[in-house]
């Protein structure tokens, strides 16, 4: 702790620089109300439908008067198509990043409460998981029974699960054995409060963390699965399907792969520069 | 007197240590049959240096922490197994105020939601009653009411460890069990705690387990004092009979440690050895190796904790015969 409360300069300057906002973060957060709403409002604000084509554009570059950000090889317009794109992007990443952070936190809260015979069982899973490749698991499982964007969803919500397990038993551990945990299990709670209340909120800033981390990663392996053919199927469209099918129009429509490329840049950079500050303001020791 | 309000009797809490992977697990005995009662509206003080076992008899005795032999009963009744239902309900009754109120403290809610929430646990009141109670426990605690928005970073050691005591005493307990509980905080803020455990005592007439190093405290705040060494209680007997006339060795070691205002310390007795280890313990009595009287019997032959005048016990072999005296003391 760096901070001396009871100096009554350092709390004035605390306070004004707690209610003005880093400008990284103001753009973070912009950028992310952006996509959303962006996400929310694809069927309005979309100039053309995604399977349109306009033959006689094929490949035209941004800038052009009836496609602002140019055409793809079949003429269709690339603007509406990366909007649709982060729309499905958005959605898998964001319902598979909350899933994974759900089912993981919960296993690791089992493990820790129960120990025993239930926390061997879970840290075998998470060994598992870590130890399989992410890839080829998804790449059986979408291959056996084809895919949609739920199942997709779900299945990526499988990513990264562990991490948040093995964070949570091991804090949730050591909070129990001593300290406030241990105390309020003293004055007689029950354990759905002592971890709902208590433990979760004084762990939530390293599982925020983690899933900062996991999000960028589960847009970068939808990406992955798009390229390799296997996440969202044309004609629907998603920022790592975008990339993928761009690729091969690199040299000469180079548009088509970097307008994607560049809101996944964007996108992820600005969801890490927001759990970071977020994690410093849901700590109150830190404020 | 109704002494028995709390009662162990013959509690053993053993603990195994392992060294390495490959070494068998040894055993630990932390509390050797201990037994305690404790009347309503008085103090016990424990004492004893670290890892005589002080800290582990006051979780037992809460039941905090199940006992490997003997048993506890609370106002007449058996301890309930741990984090049963029954268990959670009597934690309302009895509560621990701790040594490090800034570990015990959720230091992500503010200290007036956590004096609240004992209340909340036992659905104590309705959200206005608790609210108010919570003012009136900060108030009985030398709280001010506008740190109930403060969380526990923000709070002094001494305020922190009034928070802890608000909260331990919120449900109205008949039981408290302070553990060390003013043992981190300077002298001038140990009189005020000492000073509101006592004002509260007198009020409610909670019935109180004072456990300390600090043999100035234990003096000050407690009826009856037991004094421990390596798990097991070696002399007891009330606080002025205590301190007066200490008869095993070890407590008149402890004894003579204390200061009294005007005199110059002059027999202090210096203990000897090397602080006891509980994994191993010497034979006989545990004290042998740096009791100045000790004889061939003290090697071979645990003493027992025999009552020796009304209301006071002592587990030592040489008071069977003649008792300790510090000119005995000189001349051996």
């Amino acid at each position: 702790m760096t901070d001396t409360p009871f100096a009554p300069g350092t709390v004035t300057t605390e306070k004004s620089g707690q209610e003005r906002l880093p400008s990284l973060v103001v753009i973070a957060l912009l950028w992310i109300a952006a996509m959303i709403i962006i996400a929310f409002t694809a069927d309005f604000i979309r100039p053309y439908d995604i399977t349109a084509f306009d033959l006689k554009n094929r490949l035209a570059p941004p800038g052009n008067a009836a496609h602002l950000l140019g055409t793809d090889e079949l003429g269709r317009d690339v603007l509406s198509r990366l909007i649709e794109s982060i729309r499905i992007s958005l959605l898998i990443a964001f319902g598979s990043t909350l899933i994974s952070a759900f089912v993981g936190t919960f296993l690791g809260f089992l493990a820790a409460h129960f120990r025993g015979i239930v926390e061997q069982v879970v840290l075998m899973l998470a060994d598992f998981q870590a130890a399989l490749p992410f890839l080829i698991l998804s790449l059986a499982v979408l291959a056996f029974f084809g895919n949609s964007v739920l199942l997709l969803t779900c299945l990526m919500g499988f990513y990264g699960w562990e991490r948040y397990a093995r964070i949570t038993r091991g804090l949730a551990i050591s909070a129990n054995a001593q300290g406030y945990a241990a105390a309020v299990t003293q004055l007689g709670a029950k354990p759905s409060r002592i971890y709902l209340r208590h433990i979760l909120p004084n762990i939530a800033s390293t599982l925020i963390v983690s899933m900062t981390l996991t999000f960028p990663e589960i847009i970068l392996l939808e990406s992955s699965l798009s390229f390799l053919g296997l996440g969202v199927q044309p004609p629907m469209t998603s920022l790592g399907n975008m990339v993928g099918y761009g690729r091969e129009y690199l040299t000469t429509a180079p548009w088509i792969m970097l307008a994607p490329a560049l809101i996944i840049m964007f996108t992820t950079l600005s969801i890490s520069i927001l759990g970071d500050w977020l994690r410093d303001q849901l700590d109150p020791t830190i404020r | 007197m109704n002494s028995a309000f709390l009662a162990a009797e013959n509690l053993v809490k053993t603990y195994t240590s392992r060294r390495g992977p490959f070494s068998t697990a040894t055993a630990v005995r932390a509390v050797d049959r201990v037994s305690l009662s404790l009347a309503r509206a008085t103090t016990l003080g424990i004492v004893g240096e670290s890892g005589s076992g002080k800290s582990t008899t006051g979780r037992l005795v809460l039941g905090l922490e199940q006992p490997t032999e003997g048993t506890v009963s609370f106002d007449g009744n058996r301890m309930p197994q741990e984090k049963t239902n029954e268990w959670r309900g009597l934690r309302a009754r009895m509560q621990l105020v701790y040594q490090d109120p800034l570990a015990a403290l959720d230091r992500r809610l503010t200290v007036g939601v956590q004096i609240g929430e004992p209340l909340q646990i036992h659905a104590m009141g309705s959200a206005e009653e608790r609210k108010a109670r919570v003012a009136e426990l900060m108030k009985a605690v030398g709280l001010r009411a506008d740190q109930a928005e403060r969380y526990p970073h923000e709070l002094s050691g001494g305020q922190r460890q009034r928070v802890v005591i608000a909260r331990a005493i919120a449900c109205n307990p008949e039981l408290l069990v302070c553990d060390e509980a003013v043992s981190a905080l300077d002298v001038s803020i140990q009189a005020q705690v000492v000073n509101l455990l006592r004002d509260l005592q007198e009020e409610r007439g909670i019935a109180m387990i004072f456990i300390s190093h600090d043999l100035k405290v234990v003096r000050n705040i407690s009826d009856r004092v037991a004094v421990m060494y390596l798990g097991r209680i070696v002399e007891e007997a009330s606080s002025d009979e205590i301190f007066r006339r200490p008869l095993h060795p070890y407590t008149q070691a402890l004894v003579s440690s204390v200061p009294v205002a005007g005199t110059a310390l002059k027999q202090r007795i210096i203990l000897q050895g090397e602080p006891p280890n509980p994994a191993a313990r010497p034979t006989g009595c545990a004290f042998h190796p740096r009791c100045r009287h000790a004889i061939a019997r003290c090697r071979s032959e645990t003493p027992e904790l025999l009552s020796i005048e009304t209301g006071r016990s002592v587990a030592c072999h040489l008071m069977g015969s003649a008792p300790i005296t510090e000119a005995s003391g000189r001349t051996m």
